[in-house]
């Protein structure tokens, strides 16, 4: 019968040189932005800019941000969306500062020890987590929009953490946390807030770019009902990814406790914002499928570069929202640009 | 004419019902294929084709009815219980990731691990399924001129064939493809029907939709007519004709007890 036998050719198909992936990636125009950006401000400011202590500030602002972003980069890349992590921060933050009260003597967590500090810790983990699970749970069991859920949640959790402090600051935070993880550095120059940024960013990064987990968080952002025909569990997989945004934003309330030593309670209002537009500049698609943390981590440092310049210049800061959101339309603009072209269906 | 087949069945579907809200897509739809057959799956635009195969490759639940594989009863709750009794299925609308490579798309849902510690906290073995998604890919015939691109930027005939690869490589019992030539070439159309006849030699049964009946006569040994979520007749290929095939579609030709 099968007398048609076609022969197969045996042209193997080519991997693409490593130059050519760099130089056809996203991250590596955005990439160039932000180092033309520093060396701009360098030149301009040879004195201000580029000195150890300004890098240094540069670095430690950035890293609650940076921590955010990792989780927002996994959210965003299965096609999702998490307006609520700044409130969760400070849902978070409040928690945390509230059990520390709670266990120190006359409520006052000033001179707490670090059997304090961990449960502080856990309870601002907790904190974080059970939001970012109630956002997974209404997100992938109830399948309401993520928008839709988590902007509930941005109102809800800072509603809560109003509730609890009757809108007033807490202001005892241990001393012992503030020297340590707040300022504190390691290796001389490294800010102990920045190591943390930077251990969450890795493990981050490393759980996207070379785990099943990471795959996976692709794989259902791209065609989700193709995820689920391949058997992955899309539902238990969106739960998780919420939740360790959560947990993220979570240690990210404990963070700015440290740094700032009060609860920061009307300082996170458009963290979502800023953590959305570090993700998508850094070339993370909002269609998802499409994101890396390398990326995320040169978005984060885009505002942050630009605000720090700003000010050494004497330049209004004000332009620097106005100079972010061009540059974050450019971007999402190129992103559909080369959608369009590579869709061929 | 009806075409009872003889021997022991490999997967038969009886009397299965499934309901889309109003729209009834099978009212009481029976399927058979035994082993080592290719079985041609054919019917009109709406004829409930696509539905039969995704109830039974358990992406869908079919309302009541019973499967059964190897003569007993299955539950295909899930794609995942399909796929343990060794049954893949290529979808209509192909069911691929468009952002992840042809390797990452093979190998969906059952990622090759690290050896040791890195692979027991879950990192993949990227390098080993590409080099096997680059062999199985040469073996199938599936031309890529580049294995690290999206699957997005190919052509819907290669995706087509990617998608195909990634059903014959992984089954044991039976393939299921939904259309699989529709937007191919002549060439690569004929390199898909050369896969099914290799794959039928190998022993795994294939059921092959397809809305073009020189390709159904020229491939199949058996094929059984769905119309309106029914089936209504069956056909050894050897002893049918292209009429009694396009008459039974349309319902102009009536088969005692094919249902
Ligand atoms: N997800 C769905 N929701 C609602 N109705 C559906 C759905 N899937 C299928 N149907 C309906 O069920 C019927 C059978 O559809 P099905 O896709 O199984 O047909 P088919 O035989 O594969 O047709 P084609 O040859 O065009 O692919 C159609 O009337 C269709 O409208
Ligand atoms: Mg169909």
């Amino acid at each position: 019968m099968s007398t048609s036998t076609v022969e197969a050719p045996a042209t193997r198909p080519e991997r693409t040189g490593f130059g050519r992936r760099l130089v056809s990636a996203n991250t590596f125009w955005i990439g160039l932005v932000l180092v033309g950006l520093y060396l701009g401000f360098s030149v301009l400011a040879p004195s201000a800019f580029p000195t150890l202590f300004n890098f240094q500030t540069l670095l430690i602002e950035a890293s609650v941000l940076l921590v955010l972003s990792v989780g927002m980069t996994f959210v965003i890349i299965t096609s999702g969306i998490d307006l609520s992590v700044g409130s969760v921060l400070v849902f978070a933050g409040v928690v945390g500062a509230k059990a520390m009260e709670a266990l120190s003597p006359g409520h006052d967590a000033t001179s707490a020890g670090w059997g304090v500090i961990a449960v502080g810790l856990v309870a601002a983990l907790t904190g974080g987590a059970v939001w970012g699970l109630a956002n997974g749970l209404l997100i992938a069991r109830a399948k309401i929009p993520p928008l839709i859920v988590t902007l509930g949640s941005f109102g809800a959790a800072l509603g809560v953490a109003e509730l609890v402090t009757a809108g007033v600051d807490v202001r005892t935070v241990p001393q012992a946390l503030r020297r340590t993880l707040g300022y504190g550095t390691s290796f001389v120059v490294v800010p102990n807030l920045v190591l943390v940024a930077v251990v969450v960013t890795v493990l981050g990064g490393w759980l996207l770019h070379t785990t099943r987990f990471g795959r996976y968080t692709y794989a259902v952002g791209s065609n989700a009902e193709a995820a689920r025909r391949s058997g992955i569990g899309v539902t238990r997989h969106l739960v998780l990814v919420y939740l360790i945004t959560g947990l993220l934003a979570g240690l990210g309330g404990f963070m700015s406790l440290a740094y700032y030593g009060t609860t920061t309670i009307s300082g996170h209002s458009t963290d979502n914002l800023n953590v959305i537009a570090a993700v998508v500049l850094g070339g993370t698609s909002l269609f998802g499928g499409v994101g890396s943390m390398l990326g995320s981590v040169i978005g984060v440092f885009i505002p942050a570069v630009l605000t720090k310049g700003f000010v050494i210049l004497g330049v209004q800061p004000f332009w620097q929202p106005v100079a972010v959101s061009a540059v974050l339309v450019a971007a999402v603009w190129f992103d559909q640009r080369r959608r369009r072209t590579q869709d061929r269906r | 004419m009806s075409a009872e087949p003889a021997g022991p069945s490999l997967l038969e579907a009886r009397d299965l019902v499934k309901h889309y809200g109003g729209v009834e897509a099978l009212r009481g739809a029976s399927f058979e294929v035994r082993h080592g057959e290719v079985v041609a799956l054919i019917g009109d635009n709406g004829a409930g084709k696509s539905t039969l195969v995704k109830c039974l490759s358990g992406a869908e639940q079919a309302d009541s009815g019973e499967v059964l594989i190897d003569g007993r009863p299955v539950t295909l709750d899930s794609p995942t219980a399909a796929r343990r009794h060794g049954v893949e299925t290529v979808y209509q609308d192909l069911a691929v990731a468009p952002d992840l490579d042809p390797a990452a798309n093979l190998f969906l849902g059952r990622e090759l691990f690290r050896t040791g510690l890195l692979g027991r906290l879950g990192m993949l073995d990227k390098a080993e399924m590409r080099r096997r998604a680059a062999s199985e890919f040469a073996r199938l015939g599936v031309q890529l001129q580049n294995i690290d691109v999206p699957i997005r930027s190919l052509s819907g005939g290669q995706r087509q064939s990617v998608a195909v690869a990634r059903s014959v490589v992984w089954a044991s019992k039976v393939v299921f493809m939904d259309e699989p030539t529709a937007a191919l070439g002549v060439v690569q159309r004929e390199r898909v029907l050369d896969v099914i006849r290799r794959v039928r030699d190998s022993g795994v049964a294939v059921v092959l939709i397809s809305h073009n009946m020189p390709e159904v006569l020229a491939v199949s040994d058996r094929v059984e007519v769905l119309r309106l979520g029914r089936r209504v007749a069956r056909f050894r290929t050897a002893e049918a004709t292209l009429e009694d095939l396009v008459g039974a579609m349309t319902g102009a030709l009536h088969q005692e007890g094919a249902a």
